[in-house]
């Protein structure tokens, strides 16, 4: 994959490298999922984990007894282990593989090639570079890229990391280094200056150049969170608010000098290279990872897992009863996020109201623009992130007050100010503690989604002549842009005909309080922001009557009297606000007072099916009432556990919602209306099928990954973690940021790849995925699973090494239950997949 | 009334106690025995509290249980109650009251939850004790349940490293917090000649002459008390220590680094505000220290960019203005002060994880390029240096590894040579024979009878040392350290009016909890085939039985106070004569290093990342 061990030490190249493998993580503000082991996708996924485990010394799957438990239990059934193994190895292997997979003894330690090379400071020469070195180093990186926290700034910020600390250590009686040559080496520093190199440096400390390139990964990976933090803002500089020049290049030559710093004081100027004290040579980092027996177990485990889910899935949906007549009249139709969050509220809605009918399709719902609030000094990106939109959308006109705590002033930790202010407001904040543990209510503290945009603000949503661009964005979008968007989400969804008086847009968001990770609850789809802004403005454009108009001539008619309404679910709290009712007609605001007690009452059902997974609520009590404690428990600032999140998540769905219909998911699925119907070519699909790779996949794999290494691929608990310069947290006050997930959100999920199922003809499926590589990587290498359905035989076909066979499960039966309900209120650990009867 | 007192220290241990009982994965159980434990104390105080005011607040005196009493030696525990304990009392107990409420949800599914509980527990019994205390013996007792357990909170996430390190970082620089406190006591020993309570430092008028006049032994004390004050409170040369203790849980980190654990220093000042007050030089010595505390923790304040660590140091410069409000005699003020800033840095704490969301919403609506701070207006050099020094913490964590742990090591390291055998062989000899001289001192020169203890406490001095440097072989350090008190009983033996029963009183608890670490040591070799001390190697992740026994014994070895031993250390320095200076800080010094040599072994052996490899592992960065 790499030759740079024979070819000689290229600089660029190097860091290229290092880039592509350290964690992507963006600062907190942004968070956004994504497969964390997204450097090694262009593998097939079992090749891939075996060499990150290998090479980086990461777990990648559960431990073997949680496995072997899981079979006895029964939640891994024994004849897809035995189908899994027989795939894999042949039905002669059988025997013996199944007394491997079963009984064998594995050594499960790994000692990773990361981190071997330099580890010799340590063996050879008795020093440990990170102990002296990496406290100071991450200090100063964190007081130049800081956004906030500190009182006194890094005194030069705007020249780039090296140069500031050099202009820094020029001006100082002070210095970063002991060592006077060290000193010297960075004053006379510039980019052409050969004495100062990436190169130069490493002759120093490595002496050889065939081993150039693993040191830095050794010592870049000895804190991977710094190095990928500093990697993310090179690349995304606009991802800090207050934003900061720095590159990999320059950290690694700081990091280079301290290491030579070090060295000089311990060891004076007559110490030699690393290479010199070398006994033998590591394992090259990046040479061929062998296969092995325990990892080829370790498969079968893993497939078998995930096969006792989807089989359960994919029975159901064979067998479920779905009345398929549709009801001539809707009394309301209702867009949600795919989201996994939103499955069970809309069960709620369509049993509450039968003649109701529910669609999902990505949160931002195909409006894309930057929106500004009103007195907001900058834009937030309202779309899924690689979009760069071209419109603006700005708040006017907005009512609400933003209140201010003064517990987060910085003037307490001044010397004269902090006297006053410990006196007064420390009295304060007993109480306020106090009030806040027996009864938590909302602060301005709070991360609240409905405090995105003001209810009854306006919107610049249409585009005027007259307004100029504002930094090359048009503010406001024309006529035949807002139809041309209009009609890509209703052809998606396949909602072109029997319109409802009343078409919600739902966007969801969500709220905590003492939650660094807050970004990663909200709509994925929206940047990690809530998505009331795009079901707005997505509203605003289907009832303008021009673009109706244009519709028209599209083949769209919406009836007069249907209008369309944005609204916000609060995925945490379950509350939903809905915008612009006044613009609703006499007889739709009737239509809606009604709707909304449909609402009402599904939300109540939803959080009680929620507060099954939560400690705190007894779910037997009646759904109001775990509906209010469930609203305190989103505003308690002892709550690590607001909502859940996306745990759980194992299944993306699209196609119709009857496909659904009939069972019990759990929470546990991405649902994306689509009509196979009118896209007999898969044109539609296309724009689906996209993102489902990056975001739904993306999801998936984060939650996997921190699940099944939650020290080295996610962030351990988030009970002691300290907020560092407000884009990242570290434990402590020396450790290394923690990118990835933390232990709480990720407990109860169950490490199993997404499988997505997609209502249309197989070979339709496979022209669709096979148009765009980046796509097709996500299915030919098995990052995600495949189903395709065919629609008129309802057989079921699985894309495996390129191509669609016709898929028959192993398990021929599944549950079923009248009452789901019962079930809901006394299992606490994942539901199976239910029949409804 | 004044028997009240006893169940203010009865209520916290008995939920202590309990809490041991109550298996790990009851989590309500637990949180509510520490809801009831606190919840009961805090209303038994305000009961008792409305007694106390109608009946005109006077300081309230118990001397309770005489745990040694020989001719010329009392040991005795004793409780005091007045407006200061009162004023701990209530930030204290409503402090712990609220975050025990808080982290019973907060800690949920956490491993170690039942750890949690238990060491908060112990630690509010250690506090009160400390509170409560009516002299410096009782208020030692208590001294030393807030090390440990602040090391166990610090270190609470065992198996990574960061906490681990930190953990025994705060712990050595506790403990020479606690050695002043000895030396303290050891000099008011002589300068009253035996134990008095508090009390009596306000109204006994024979004492009052002695203070009213202030002698080289009267400073020695107020020096001592002042370095365990500070080294508990964090000033100057300390500071460090306390941004690195915030390793634990956010609501342990709240009220121990936040507020309790870290004003204490500033109650044993109050405490001991008689003892000192006439002494004017030692106030302007208090004045200064709070000063400078003050002025360069609040310039590191300024340029932390994490929010624990900034907290911190606001807090430790608030604590240096409590520390001259206290010297000038402004009581009431410092109380005030120190309620209000335990209550604010708690707060603080426990909101830290907000910050996020609310600064980004601040900034992203009130967005200016860049704010300016009053340092701007330095000449740049200035400005620059200060900064870069600021950022270094002004190299106090530095300076405490070089005055502390870099001379243990090379002085520890040049006794590489000793082995086992050497240790059995060569020492053993030397030990009958200064057995031999004890019994027959009479053969002996008045010199030769000067110097010998102080030899023989110096031998004992390098065993510690030596076994604070071991690496190697972990017998080999746990014996180390148990030879070392023999050889300060032997030393001490010397001294006239010194009775063997006493020594007797003294190496029980070292005998036996040399023999059930030692028996610990042998079941570990055992399972693992190998143990020195090269590494972290966190077995407690596959034994913690055995972790917790060692443990105990670790503390048995301490002095702590399970066995007679802590008694017998008093006791020792009660035989050390006023003129033998020398003595007192070799045996001090040795005591000190005993406590971390024993620390840094339990944590090597047991502590820290797993070095098994077949479960998840943190990075050591972490």
């Amino acid at each position: 994959m790499m030759n740079t061990q024979i070819a000689p030490f290229d600089e660029h190249q190097m860091i290229h490298n290092l880039k592509h493998y350290l964690p992507a993580q963006a600062p907190l503000k942004d968070f956004i999922h994504h497969n964390t082991l997204h450097a090694f996708q262009n593998m097939h996924f079992f090749d891939a984990i075996r060499n990150a485990s290998e090479i980086f010394g990461y777990k990648v799957a559960l431990p073997i007894d949680e496995f072997r438990k899981m079979n006895q239990e029964g939640l891994i059934n024994n004849k897809v282990l035995e189908t899994v193994i027989t795939k894999r190895q042949g039905k002669l292997a059988l025997k013996e593989w199944q007394s491997k997979v079963v009984l064998g003894n594995y050594d499960e330690s790994n000692l990773p090639r990361i981190g071997a090379l330099r580890a010799n400071w340590k063996k050879e020469f008795f020093i440990d570079l990170d102990l002296v070195i990496q406290p100071i180093l991450f200090r100063i990186l964190c007081s130049y890229l800081d956004q906030g926290i500190a009182i006194w700034n890094f005194p030069v910020w705007n020249k780039g990391f090296l140069a500031s600390i050099k202009e820094l250590e020029k001006n100082t009686y002070n210095s970063f280094f002991k060592s006077k040559r060290v000193r010297n080496l960075l004053i006379n520093y510039d980019e052409d200056n050969s004495g100062c190199s990436i190169k130069s440096l490493l002759e120093m400390l490595v002496g050889d150049e065939s081993l150039y390139e693993q040191y830095l990964f050794d010592q870049q990976f000895a804190h991977q969170g710094w190095s990928g933090m500093v990697s993310t803002i090179e690349d995304f500089p606009q991802t800090l608010l207050d934003t900061r020049k720095i590159s990999m290049h320059d950290l690694i030559i700081f990091e280079l000098l301290l290491e030579v710093d070090a060295l000089d004081s311990k060891f004076g100027n007559g110490w030699k290279p690393l290479v010199s004290g070398l006994k033998h040579r590591p394992e090259k980092l990046f040479s061929a990872v062998p296969f092995n027996e325990f990892s080829e177990v370790m498969a079968i485990w893993q497939e078998a897992f995930e096969w006792s889910y989807y089989d359960q899935v994919l029975v159901g949906m064979k067998t479920e009863n779905v009345n398929a007549e549709k009801m001539l009249h809707k009394s309301f139709q209702a867009m949600f996020c795919i989201d996994d969050r939103e499955i069970s509220l809309r069960t709620y809605l369509e049993k509450f109201d039968p003649a109701c009918e529910t669609y999902g399709t990505p949160g931002f719902f195909s409006v894309e623009f930057f929106f500004q609030p009103e007195h907001g000094k900058s834009y937030t990106k309202q779309c899924p992130a690689p979009v760069t939109p071209k419109f603006l959308i700005k708040e006017v006109d907005t009512i609400a007050k933003r209140e201010t705590d003064a517990h987060f002033a910085k003037n307490s930790h001044s010397l004269f100010s902090g006297w006053l202010i410990s006196q007064t407001l420390g009295f304060w904040s007993a109480l306020k503690l106090f009030v806040n543990i027996f009864r938590p209510s909302m602060s301005p503290a709070t991360a609240y989604s409905f405090r995105h945009m003001d209810k009854v603000s306006k919107l610049t949503i249409e585009y005027k002549e007259n307004v100029p661009n504002e930094n090359n964005l048009q503010v406001g979008f024309k006529v035949d842009e807002m139809a041309e968007r209009v009609a890509g989400l209703l052809l998606s969804i396949g909602l072109v005909k029997d319109f409802a008086p009343i078409v919600y847009i739902v966007g969801h968001g969500s709220s905590s309080v003492n939650n660094p990770h807050y970004a990663a609850y909200d709509c994925g789809a929206c940047s990690g922001r809530p998505g009331s802004v795009n079901a707005r403005v997505m509203c605003y454009m289907a009832n303008h009557p021009e673009v109706r108009k244009l519709l028209v001539t599209k083949g769209i008619v919406i009836p007069e009297e249907t209008q369309f309404m944005g609204g916000l679910h609060d995925t945490t709290r379950d509350e939903i606000a809905f915008y612009d009712e006044g613009s609703l007609s006499i007889v739709n605001l009737a239509i809606h007072k009604r709707n909304e007690r449909v609402f009402s009452q599904a939300l109540d059902e939803n959080s009680k099916e929620r507060s099954r997974r939560f400690e705190s609520i007894n779910t037997h009590l009646p759904s109001a009432k775990i509906h209010a404690k469930i609203l305190r428990r989103s505003v308690s600032l002892f709550e690590p556990r607001p909502e859940l999140n996306h745990a759980t998540n194992t299944l993306c769905i699209v196609g119709s919602r009857e496909l659904s219909k009939g069972l019990f998911l759990d929470r546990r699925s991405f649902l994306n209306s689509y009509d196979y119907k009118i896209d007999p070519d898969g044109k539609l699909l296309l724009n689906i099928v996209k993102p489902l790779g990056p975001v739904c996949g993306g999801i998936n794999l984060e939650y996997f990954f921190s699940r099944v290494d939650n020290q080295k691929l996610g962030a351990g608990t988030k009970l002691p973690h300290n907020v560092m310069g407000l884009f990242g947290v570290a434990n402590g006050i020396d450790g290394d940021l923690r990118p990835g997930l933390p232990s709480q959100m990720i407990e109860v999920h169950d490490p199993v790849r997404l499988l997505i199922i997609i209502e249309h003809f197989p070979d339709v499926v496979l022209s669709v995925i096979q148009k765009v590589p980046e796509t097709y990587e996500w299915f030919i290498n098995e990052w995600v699973h495949l189903v395709a359905l065919n629609p008129e035989t309802k057989e079921q076909y699985l894309f495996e090494n390129g191509e669609f066979t016709k898929y028959e499960t192993t398990i021929d039966i599944i549950h079923s239950t009248d009452n789901i309900q019962a079930i809901i209120e006394t299992e606490k650990e994942n539901i199976p997949v239910y029949l409804i009867k | 009334m004044n028997t009240v007192l006893n169940f203010f220290i009865l209520i916290p241990f008995i939920g202590f106690f309990i809490s041991l009982f109550i298996p790990g994965k009851k989590e309500l159980i637990l949180s509510r025995t520490a809801f009831f434990t606190v919840g009961l104390h805090l209303i038994g105080f305000f009961v008792f509290l409305g007694f106390w005011i109608a009946n005109d607040q006077k300081t309230l005196d118990l001397k309770d249980i005489v745990i040694l009493k020989t001719d010329n030696y009392e040991f005795f525990i004793d409780f005091c109650f007045d407006k200061i304990t009162a004023v701990y009392f209530f930030v204290g107990a409503s402090l712990t009251f609220m975050v025990t409420i808080y982290s019973k949800a907060y800690l949920h599914r956490e491993i170690g939850y039942k750890r949690f509980f238990n060491t908060i527990l112990f630690f509010y019994l250690g506090y009160n004790i400390a509170i409560f205390a009516g002299n410096l013996e009782t208020l030692f007792i208590g001294w030393e349940i807030l090390g440990i357990t602040s090391f166990l909170l610090i270190a609470f996430y065992r198996n990574r490293y960061l906490p681990v390190k930190n953990a025994i970082k705060v712990f050595s620089i506790y403990r020479i917090g606690d050695v002043g406190l000895i030396l303290a006591m050891w000099a008011c020993h002589h300068l009253f000649h035996g134990n008095i309570t508090f009390l009596q430092l306000k109204n006994d008028e024979l004492i009052s002459h002695f203070l009213e006049n202030p002698t080289i032994i009267g400073a020695f004390v107020a020096l001592m008390i002042l370095l365990t004050a500070a080294a508990k409170s964090a000033q100057l040369p300390f500071s460090s220590w306390l941004p690195r203790a915030m390793e634990g849980p956010t609501p342990s980190s709240a009220i121990f680094y936040g507020s309790l654990s870290v004003h204490l220093g500033v109650f044993l000042l109050l405490r001991t505000y008689e003892l000192w007050e006439h002494q004017t030089s030692v106030r302007v010595v208090i004045v200064l220290l709070g000063l400078t505390t003050s002025i360069i923790a609040s310039l590191i304040a300024r340029v932390q960019s994490s929010v624990k660590s900034q907290i911190a140091y606001g807090s430790i410069s608030q604590i240096g203005l409590i520390f001259i409000e206290v010297a000038l005699g402004f009581e009431n003020l410092a109380l005030i002060h120190f309620a209000g800033n335990a209550f604010l840095r708690t707060y603080q704490l426990l909101v830290s994880p907000s910050i996020v969301s609310y600064l980004i919403r601040e900034q992203f609506y009130n967005y200016k390029p860049r704010l300016h701070s009053f340092e701007d207006r330095w000449p740049k050099k200035i400005e620059y240096s200060i900064y870069l020094l600021s950022i270094k913490e002004w190299n106090l964590d530095k300076l405490m590894s070089f005055i502390l742990w870099k001379p243990l090591k090379q002085t520890g390291k040049r006794f590489n040579f000793l082995t086992m055998n050497q240790v059995v062989y060569l020492l053993g000899p030397t030990y009958a024979m200064g057995l031999f001289c004890l019994y027959h001192d009479d053969i002996l020169s008045p010199t030769i009878r000067h110097y010998l203890p102080i030899v023989f406490s110096l031998i004992g001095l390098i065993m510690v040392i030596k076994s604070f440097s071991e690496r190697r072989s972990a017998f080999l350090c746990w014996t180390l350290i148990i030879m070392n008190h023999f050889w300060i009983a032997l030393a001490i033996s010397f001294n006239e009016h010194f009775e063997l029963s006493d020594a007797h009183f003294y190496l029980s608890g070292i005998v036996i909890s040399g023999i059930i670490g030692y028996i610990a040591l042998l079941r570990l070799k055992k399972l693992e085939g190998k143990i020195d001390l090269n590494q972290f190697y966190g077995h407690v992740y596959e034994h913690p039985k055995i972790a917790f026994v060692f443990l105990l014994a670790c503390l048995g070895l301490t002095g702590f106070p399970i066995t007679p031993t802590f008694i017998g250390e008093d006791l020792i320095f009660s035989h050390i004569h006023e003129n033998q200076f020398l003595l007192a800080l070799i045996t001090a010094t040795a005591f000190i290093i005993d406590g971390i040599a024993l620390v840094r072994m339990y944590a090597r052996l047991f502590l820290g990342p797993h070095v098994k490899t077949y479960h998840d592992n943190p990075y050591k960065s972490s």
